[in-house]
């Protein structure tokens, strides 16, 4: 009978044991049995709305609103006499705000050639992974400009309709790893008023991306590639490299471009510097995000 | 004699075999509050997963970062890409026992104080933790409720200095677990 309570012990013990050991991870286990699917979204593939000049895959979160103030100063190689080109400044400001998480409506005025411009841009499909695995992230953007710059070519006014002009992009971005990300630009820039060599359409093809050189920076390239207007007066392809600094509620963008505006229509199709020959304006993006 | 030996195999067999199942949770709320002189910051997350064995007196709680929600998204964004890492460290798990003075009765309303102590994995890096909290038994729900601080510092998260004044060097963790009582 004594040795049946040993036993009886003994097992109870063993059994107590055992279980303490392995019990915790059996819980573990137990939770990780039945988890449902993630959606993995995956997040700042880009950290602000614009890569450089143009705009990003990315838009803001629901009912979040983003005042950006950008600048681009005149060029480099004016010399020492207008600062290397700081005496002279572009502004654009802007708001931009998203309604939901994948739409971001915004406006803004840019003192180039006093135009105003308005967007509408849709995350129409996010990179993902786990439930369902999507490789790349699309957003597509529609922007609207009016230049209102007082006419003294013409002896007559421009129609309002005669100023508007638009652009229309996909963005076709991919996260390639944590540092890095690629974006391609596939654009069409319509003009309501062209010259009579000037077809009203332009189509392009940007490329650019990003590396991040720390957590908090990284260093970006943009590139835009005109299919047409190739030796048409002066015009070149937009160039732009900058970094992307990070700091609390802030994002900083500051950049070298050939191109003055900061508005679709105008550094895509009217860029005019030769970046090479030192046709550089420095500029930055600031943004806010309340 | 016979007869206590008898009980007490009895009760060695029911303390492995028999003890009632565990209990699991997938709607917990965990949240994060921080406080600084010059702002405070929430973070909210509504799937904490756990699992509780009241008979062993184990409890296990997991989460996901990237379910953290904060009232600015930059902040999440910044959260999980830079002070959690969330892509390379995506869960939060705590491991840990707990201790009651008075036997938990799922048959009786009523709430008890418990001890917990574990084991808390996040960022890479495990601590140990020990905290007071509850057990409530209210209908058909236990709801075990506790309240803890945590350094990030100790969690190898760092906080640029420029936001070191924004940043509570302790921040406070809250975990309210509702649990179905089925059987």
């Amino acid at each position: 009978m004594r040795q049946f309570l040993i036993f009886s012990l003994i097992f109870g013990l063993i059994g107590a044991c055992f279980s303490d050991v392995k019990a915790q991870d059996d819980l573990l286990d137990m939770l990780k049995a039945d988890e449902p699917a993630e959606v993995n979204i995956t997040t700042a593939t880009f950290k602000g709305s614009r890569l450089i000049n143009g705009h990003s895959i990315m838009t803001r979160r629901k009912g979040s609103l983003e005042f950006l103030i950008a600048h681009r100063f005149g060029r480099l190689n004016t010399g020492a006499y207008e600062l290397f080109g700081l005496d002279n400044a572009n502004v654009r400001f802007g708001l931009e705000y998203g309604i939901l998480d994948q739409l971001t409506v915004g406006f803004g005025r840019n003192s180039f050639e006093k135009t105003y411009d308005g967007f509408v841009k849709y995350a129409v499909i996010r990179q993902q992974h786990g439930k369902r695995n999507i490789p790349l992230s699309v957003t597509v953007l529609s922007s609207i400009a009016i230049n209102t710059l007082r006419n003294e070519v013409l002896d007559r006014d421009l129609d309002f309709t005669e100023r508007l002009a638009y652009t229309f992009q996909g963005l076709i971005a991919r996260k390639l790893s944590e540092g890095v990300s690629l974006q391609l630009i596939p654009s069409v820039v319509h003009f309501n008023t062209v010259s009579s060599t000037q077809e009203n359409d332009l189509y392009a093809l940007g490329a650019g991306g990003r590396v991040k050189l720390t957590k908090r920076l990284s260093l970006n390239a943009e590139y835009y590639y005109r299919f047409t207007e190739r030796d048409f007066n002066d015009l070149q392809d937009p160039i732009a490299i900058g970094i992307d600094l990070e700091t609390g509620g802030h994002v900083f963008q500051l950049q070298f471009t050939n191109s003055r505006s900061m508005v679709e229509k105008g550094f895509i199709r009217e860029t005019n510097g030769d970046f090479f020959n030192g046709d550089i304006h420095f500029g930055f993006n600031i943004t806010r995000t309340f | 004699m016979k007869r206590t030996s008898f009980f007490l195999f009895l009760f060695a067999i029911a303390t492995t075999l028999f003890a009632q199942k565990p209990l699991i949770t997938r709607t917990g709320t965990t949240i994060f509050f921080s406080h600084s002189p010059i702002e405070d910051i929430e973070a909210i997350n509504h799937q904490s997963t756990a699992a509780i064995d009241l008979a062993k007196r184990e409890v296990v709680v997991k989460m996901l970062i990237k379910h953290f929600e904060f009232e600015k998204s930059l902040m999440q964004e910044h959260f999980n890409e830079n002070y959690l890492e969330s892509e390379k460290y995506p869960s939060a798990i705590f491991k840990g026992v707990f201790t009651s003075e008075t036997p938990i009765d799922l048959n009786k309303e009523g709430t008890y104080p418990v001890t917990v102590t574990g084991k808390l994995t996040m960022h890479g890096v495990t601590q140990e933790i020990s905290c007071q909290g509850q057990l409530v038994v209210a209908g058909n729900q236990l709801t075990a409720k506790t309240e803890f601080m945590v350094r990030p510092e100790d969690f190898d998260i760092k906080i640029p200095s420029i936001v070191v004044q924004n940043i509570a060097e302790e921040v406070k963790v809250t975990s309210i677990l509702p649990f179905n009582i089925s059987n």
